[in-house]
């Protein structure tokens, strides 16, 4: 994984109003965390077709976060789940754990 | 003034819509929920004109709520993947389909459509909608839009391939892309508009239709991939 996450779409959405930007960002902070760790117990638990549905919201933030490969792969994961198949789960995580940091520095 | 309803589960999403909504006057956020339970007690006792649903909500999805209301108001769907866009042409109510992550001139599109002055005949205006009609040397030609494959730039003009012809046409893909419907069509290339349901396959950097090779610009590849119903 080489892409980086970015605020790129934010800020074309905010479109110059500071405090809209401040705002969306500071709810991906609190809510990325929650979805996934609502995802990872439901993983843990094998529940294999609620964790596609965690993938499917979190795929928005990937997206929105500028990681258009890292949106091929949850992509590809949520499709997998509904199979019940994981192969891409370590492929996701590093996405997950990459956006982390990124939340962490923003 | 449009009375608008926000239903998403997804804060993010919400707050988006909500800011769009801001930036046009003639939109009032009415109320906004998580989820459709909550929503379908506020509409039971509200007027409400519009409504932003989200389809991938727990317990109950976009089609439930609507399909739980006896008369529903104008929809709009909101989503991350286009893969219900078909169910959505069974509901009458809904008037637009966007995919998530929305642009504000896309939203703007669809909440144009609302505004649109509804004719008394709303079925004859639906199947009008699955037509249209082109100059061709001073002939106004109909095409069936679901029967079009692919649409080419060829400098000032365009030609559109359907099952049966292609018609060369002078116009721009700009505005022959504002009218198709969104669910059906996509520009790949700067070049090339295709009908997804008429995708043979795909392979690298390009898409098998019917029997022609066209290729997929890098900045539109994610559009692509994420419109298409994968399974790996």
């Amino acid at each position: 994984m080489t892409e980086t996450a970015n605020i790129k779409y934010i800020e074309e959405l905010a479109d110059g109003d500071t405090e809209f930007q401040s705002k969306i960002i500071a709810i991906i902070k609190d809510e990325f965390p929650k979805e996934k760790n609502i995802f990872l117990n439901n993983i843990a638990q094998k529940n294999y077709l609620k964790s596609a549905e965690n993938v499917h919201k979190i795929k928005h933030k990937i997206n929105i976060l500028g990681l258009k490969k890292g949106f091929e792969i949850a992509v590809k994961f949520e499709s997998e789940l509904k199979c019940k198949k994981i192969d891409s789960y370590q492929d996701f995580i590093v996405i997950l754990d990459l956006i982390d940091n990124f939340l962490n520095k923003i | 003034m449009l009375k608008c309803l926000i239903i998403d589960d997804e804060e993010m999403s919400r707050a988006i819509i909500e800011y769009y909504c801001s930036k046009l006057d003639h939109l009032h956020i009415v109320n906004q929920f998580d989820n459709a339970l909550d929503a379908i007690q506020f509409i039971n006792t509200n007027t409400v004109d519009l409504v932003f649903l989200d389809i991938h909500m727990p317990e109950l999805n976009g089609f439930d709520f609507i399909d739980s209301l006896n008369i529903p108001p104008k929809i709009i769907l909101t989503t991350s993947d286009s893969n219900f866009a078909l169910n959505a042409f069974e509901y009458k109510c809904i008037v637009d389909y966007l995919v998530k992550p929305i642009k504000f001139p896309r939203f703007i599109k669809a909440v144009t459509k609302v505004d649109a002055p509804k004719s008394s005949v709303e079925s004859e205006s639906i199947e009008k909608a699955n037509e249209m009609y082109v100059n061709i040397d001073r002939r106004l030609v109909k095409i069936n839009i679901p029967d079009i494959y692919l649409i080419e730039a060829k400098g000032d003009y365009i030609n559109i391939k359907t099952e049966t012809k292609n018609h060369i046409v002078h116009t721009t893909m700009k505005k022959i892309e504002d009218k198709l419907p969104d669910s059906l069509f996509l520009k790949i290339h700067r070049s090339f508009i295709i009908n997804l349901k008429k995708i043979i396959d795909i392979e690298d950097n390009s898409v098998l239709i019917k029997k022609e090779v066209v290729p997929v610009s890098r900045s539109n590849r994610a559009e692509l991939m994420n419109r298409l119903n994968l399974l790996n």
